[in-house]
């Protein structure tokens, strides 16, 4: 396998536009001839399906929801950033582009980002014009606030629903689509496998939902927007059913899979109250601004929060990062409370849980201003847990939340399989080893809008393609690999649900693989999966049959495919013997508990390609060059 | 024309027709009191607005003709509606229950039909005289050319059975206005940011007085008050 | 806690569905509804017998899959929340519920619990969207938009497609979901060029997927997690109204 990122010569700012033009173009009589498949359709994969069929292209638009308005981008609450400068603060798309990249741990590839920081401008313009209702100030322009540490205010947002709205102005744009018959929609259909013919991916095998059918699709180009894998971690905040299943069948098919490892945790959940939880939920970080952190100084202290004076508290946040007190950033924050409550201190039932304390604020400025700057969040936790967070400070604990791994690719947004490109959290983004606040939705929409459409023109007008009919051997043989690994889940008839195996699975993974890792403990990981996967595919049960509407059988498929990745999350976590951005291996730290970057030996990508079922998988490495930004010490001190 | 027809048969466009011809029948019916409140002040009161209105024949059966085309459209659409609202849910819900609309709202066909069976009744009664043939277009004793209206309503009242049917038949149109007099702003868009609650409340306004200006009459005469 | 649940069991479109009743033991207070839901299920499963099939996904109130007829209310007793966000506290330990599918002709049942809400996308797809192409958008503060107007177009377009209006409505009609999406269009410049011909062919399209009438029950904001007013099909009403005296852009 050989990893050519293709970033294009010239100065960092021209590459974009250089590239551009160098591209070749499809001719416009020429397009409704091509037809392109569209797996996923929230921000990345509805804004790509949408913008590709108003050039003409034809497009089969795929999603497991019923409907495509329903992908995860919906949940995404805080922001959108874009280097606009409207609020004449010093933002340019220079700041944007270094502030990523510096976020990123210098894990991600330059040219990429700069080029995101360039288009952010656009995808703004774009939805406003959509009638996606930002936030206005009185005067009628768009306002900003500052997010996620950023020292500009550059972040762009619809109450708390940022995401909810960006992603009905991509579902309107290809509603539109649809209604003039370009755009194919294909709900409650899930892809279960690429089907590479001639070294090109040219289709993919389906299955319907709610008949049970195989099906296979083909085309002249793949598109995989399936989002990221936080599940495999089974408590997270992402939805339901986020799954790994479509990248990792394409891994298995060819593509590299890109740093697997690089998972990021979110500091501000509401922590698990027993092991029936589905799914963690995720309280914006805002709340950190008027919120003081705090745990009691000595372990074995049960009192009520409101019994324990104040000298018998640790503000640790505000101890350890005296600058940036409870505003440190994510990893740096979740790894605080982590390491509080290793030391037994946690608070709530099970000790994992921190109090973000608002008494300090409401004495300053009021319960009132407390509760209207945050909406509906105090409504939400009161919800949740029964208690009022005015009333007595909140708990909170970290969750993964969103995954910066993903299908490697290159400039063109490509994978290794030519043909198939993957945007939005799918592939492994621009946002290196950590995300920053309110970029996955930039990113998501910048590679839908504004880059696909042009690389993917290119691809099709540089690759002269004969027809792949779904009648022929290759997609045969995908379509019988997919049917007997169905009929093989239905034949265990285990004694275990899915589910159960799940959570175990995913326990182990969040205990030996989550906020911190060491080279013992993914050892271990590494040693056990192999184990559960065993009993999973002896002991599940799956019931009812494949020919029907089946949630338990589309569970145990994604379930069985999480199994498998998370020894490749594992093996890259090990790999990667150094600490940087999300990523802490315990081994590599400064004395004062931060990440210990190792640039000599660790500044690359890894790219891992799929070898066989029963062989390690084999490892690329795609070296980052920095010219622009240079390598520093993170520090939030 | 086709444009409006398309538009009158569509959802959205019902409720105009239901809310404009329903605010025609709602304002009839104030104006039926209004004239029927004349009673408080003396048999000729009343018995020279019934003479009044039957002074130009051409006008009053042009009205009476306007008056029957509108109550049969706002029949029609009713039913429309309701038949079409019936096959939106063919299977219902095994445990129902509701949140917060209230009984009127719930019952206009019920509170409809009643004040149909009413209209029909009333006609029979006091404009046909079909039901009390003995009180109906007597004159009267001192103008043998101007009919007793004012006696006629007495007499009619007299009979305890007569006034408590149409006290009840008052309050079915009292439950039907109460609703309907909010709905037609609502239908009619006039409904919106800040003045809501008014909205609600014109529907109940108009409800009450017209259940009780229309009540008092009957109930008058049968205590005797009303002679 | 211990509930008795009724829950509506239908094998696919075809089949003849009937309730059927189970026990739910040892329930944390602290579960929400599905979480409840799922550990009937992971013991169904295991005894090798169908899990009830229900529809949901972010599990946070947002992305509108859930749709649980609970006791005769959409998304249960609990005003302005979806099914995934009630918690059972708020019901009596013994306490009987009854669950079912969204009842509308126009939401075709799938199987249990699941119905076919593609209506709500085909209405969509009739006009709910400003037709524009991506590239070449104006700069977005050229276009500015009064405060009060954005964040009442905002209230509209907080709608979630859940279709808890159509299941609570007496008359399963989809006017209020209609009427968000129509009135966060109108309310916004951009919405303009396209005002009249969207609502006229939204409320087609809305009227040929079998929906009732609206009279006003106003049972749908009751019911909706987001709480949106009634006050946009008044809006609504008022769209269609100019949109059909103009008589313009007619398809």
């Amino acid at each position: 396998m050989k990893l050519d990122p293709q970033i294009p010569s010239g100065p960092m700012a021209e590459k974009w536009d250089r590239h551009r033009f160098e591209m070749k173009l499809v001719n416009p009589a020429n397009k409704r001839k091509f037809r392109i498949l569209v797996v996923g359709t929230g921000l990345a994969g509805g804004s790509a399906a949408a913008t590709l069929a108003e050039l003409g292209y034809n497009v089969d638009c795929f999603c497991f929801q019923d409907s495509p308005r329903r992908a995860h981008s919906i949940a995404a609450q805080g922001g959108i950033n874009s280097a606009k400068n409207y609020q004449n603060d010093g933002d340019s798309i220079r700041r944007l582009f270094y502030d990523t990249v510096k976020g990123g741990d210098f894990r991600s590839r330059e040219a990429n980002v700069y080029r995101l920081a360039q288009v952010s401008v656009n995808i703004i313009d774009q939805c406003v014009a959509q009638g996606v209702p930002f936030a206005r100030e009185y005067g009628g322009q768009l306002f900003n606030r500052s997010f996620g540490g950023a020292q500009v205010s550059r972040t762009f947002y619809c109450r708390g629903q940022t995401g909810q709205q960006l992603l009905l102005g991509a579902y309107q744009a290809m509603s539109r689509q649809i209604q003039t018959g370009r755009i194919q929609m294909h709900p409650r259909t899930e892809m279960l496998d690429l089907v590479v013919v001639d070294g090109r991916a040219r289709g993919i095998v389906v299955r319907d939902l709610v008949s049970g059918r195989i099906q296979s699709y083909s085309g002249d180009a793949v598109v995989l927007a399936t989002g990221g894998y936080s599940p495999v971690f089974y408590l997270s905040t992402n939805a339901k059913g986020c799954n790994v299943t479509a990248t990792f069948r394409a891994y298995k098919r060819g593509a590299a899979f890109a740093n697997p490892c690089f998972t990021q945790i979110h500091p501000t959940c509401i922590p698990v109250t027993g092991d029936h939880q589905s799914k963690l939920t995720l309280m914006s970080e805002s709340l950190r601004n008027d919120g003081r952190i705090w745990v009691p100084k000595d372990g074995g202290d049960r009192r009520a929060p409101g019994q324990i004076p104040e000298a018998e508290r640790d503000y640790y946040l505000e101890r350890k990062y005296p600058s940036f007190g409870n505003l440190a950033p994510r990893d740096i924050a979740s790894r605080a409370a982590k390491e509080v409550c290793d030391e037994g201190r946690g608070v709530g039932d099970g000790g994992r849980g921190v109090y973000l304390d608002f008494a300090d604020s409401i004495r300053r400025l009021g319960e009132h201003t407390i509760r209207e700057r945050y909406g509906e969040l105090f409504p939400m936790y009161q919800r949740i847990t029964g208690e009022d967070g005015i009333q007595q400070p909140m708990r909170i604990y970290p969750a993964p939340h969103y995954t910066m791994g993903g299908l490697w690719v290159d400039y063109n947004l490509m994978s290794t399989v030519p043909g198939l490109f993957v945007v939005g959290e799918a592939n492994f983004s621009d946002h290196g080893a950590n995300r920053l606040g309110a970029s996955a939705l930039m990113q998501g929409l910048a590679d839908g809008y504004f880059i696909l459409p042009y690389t993917l023109s290119n691809y099709l007008a540089s690759n002269k393609q004969t027809p792949a009919p779904v009648e022929g051997a290759d997609f045969k043989r995908c379509e019988a690999d997919v049917r007997a690994r169905i009929d093989r889940l239905l034949f265990i008839k285990g004694k275990r649900s899915a589910q159960a195996i799940h959570r175990q699975a995913g326990r182990l993974m969040w205990d030996q693989c989550g906020m911190a890792r060491s080279e013992q403990s993914l050892k271990k990981a590494l040693n056990e999966i192999p184990a559960i996967r065993e009993e999973f595919w002896k002991n599940v049960s799956v019931t009812g049959g494949g020919g029907e509407l089946n949630q338990a059988l589309e569970y145990a498929g994604r379930v069985a495919d999480f199994l498998e990745f998370a020894e490749l999350l594992c093996h890259d976590a090990l790999d990667r013997d150094e600490s940087c951005g999300a990523h802490f291996r315990i081994e590599h730290q400064m004395p004062d508990g931060e990440a210990k970057r190792n640039d000599e030996q660790y500044s690359y990508v890894s790219a891992w390609e799929y070898a066989g079922d029963d062989k390690a998988p084999i490892l690329h490495k795609e070296p980052l060059v920095f010219e622009e930004v240079h390598p520093s010490v993170r520090s939030y001190k | 024309m086709k444009r409006l027809s398309r538009m009158a048969l569509s959802s959205v466009g019902s409720k105009y027709i239901m809310a404009l011809t329903g605010l025609g029948l709602m304002m009839f019916v104030l104006a039926h009191m209004s004239g029927n409140l004349l009673i408080y002040g003396g048999r000729d009161a009343l018995n020279a607005y019934a003479h009044g209105l039957t002074e130009h024949p051409f006008l009053l059966w042009t009205a009476r003709g306007g008056l029957l085309a509108v109550f049969l459209t706002h029949l029609f659409f009713a039913l429309r509606t309701w038949q079409e609202n019936q096959s939106a849910r063919p299977i219902p819900y095994a445990h129902e229950a509701t949140i917060q609309a209230n009984w009127a709202s719930r019952h206009m066909l019920l509170t409809g039909v009643v004040i149909l069976l009413f209209v029909i009744y009333h006609l029979l009664h006091f404009t046909f005289g079909v039901v009390d043939a003995d009180h109906f277009k007597r004159p009267l004793p001192d103008d043998p050319k101007q009919l007793d209206v004012a006696g006629m309503v007495i007499a009619g009242f007299g009979n305890p059975i007569v006034a408590v049917s149409y006290i009840v038949a008052q309050i079915f149109l009292g439950l039907h206005l109460w609703h309907g007099g909010s709905s037609f702003l609502q239908h009619l868009g006039l409904n919106g940011r800040g003045y809501d609650a008014a909205v609600n409340r014109v529907g109940a306004a108009v409800a009450l007085v017209v259940v009780v200006g229309n009540c008092s009459i009957p109930l008058a005469i049968t205590m005797g008050w009303v002679y | 806690m211990n509930f008795t649940l009724h829950i509506w069991r239908q094998k696919s479109p075809t089949d003849e569905g009937r309730t059927t009743t189970y026990d739910a033991r040892d329930i944390s207070p602290d579960m929400s509804f599905l979480e409840m839901l799922d550990v009937v299920n992971d013991e169904l499963i295991e005894k090798g017998q169908e899990p009830i099939a229900f529809d949901s996904d972010c599990r946070e109130g947002i992305c509108g899959s859930c749709c649980l007829m609970i006791n005769g209310i959409p998304h249960g007793p609990e005003r302005g929340v979806a099914t995934c966000q009630t918690y059972m506290r708020v019901f009596r330990d013994g306490q009987e519920i009854y669950i079912e599918p969204w009842r509308a002709r126009a939401f075709p049942l799938l199987k249990d619990l699941i119905v076919d809400r593609g209506a709500f996308d085909r209405i969509v797809q009739a006009g709910g969207y400003v037709s524009v192409n991506t590239g070449g958008a104006q700069d977005g503060n050229c276009l500015p938009v009064a405060k009060t107007d954005a964040e009442r177009a905002m209230d509209a377009a907080a709608c979630i497609g859940c279709g808890a209006c159509v299941a609570a409505c007496k008359n399963a009609s989809a006017m209020l979901f209609t009427a968000a999406k129509v009135s966060h269009l109108a309310l916004l410049p951009q919405g303009q060029p396209e005002r009249h011909a969207r609502v006229r062919n939204m409320v087609e399209q809305m009227d040929r997927e079998g929906f009732g009438n609206c009279t006003n029950y106003f049972e749908c904001e009751a019911a909706c997690p987001k709480e949106i007013s009634v006050q946009f099909i008044a809006q609504l009403n008022r769209e269609y109204l100019a949109a059909c005296l103009e008589g313009e852009g007619e398809k």
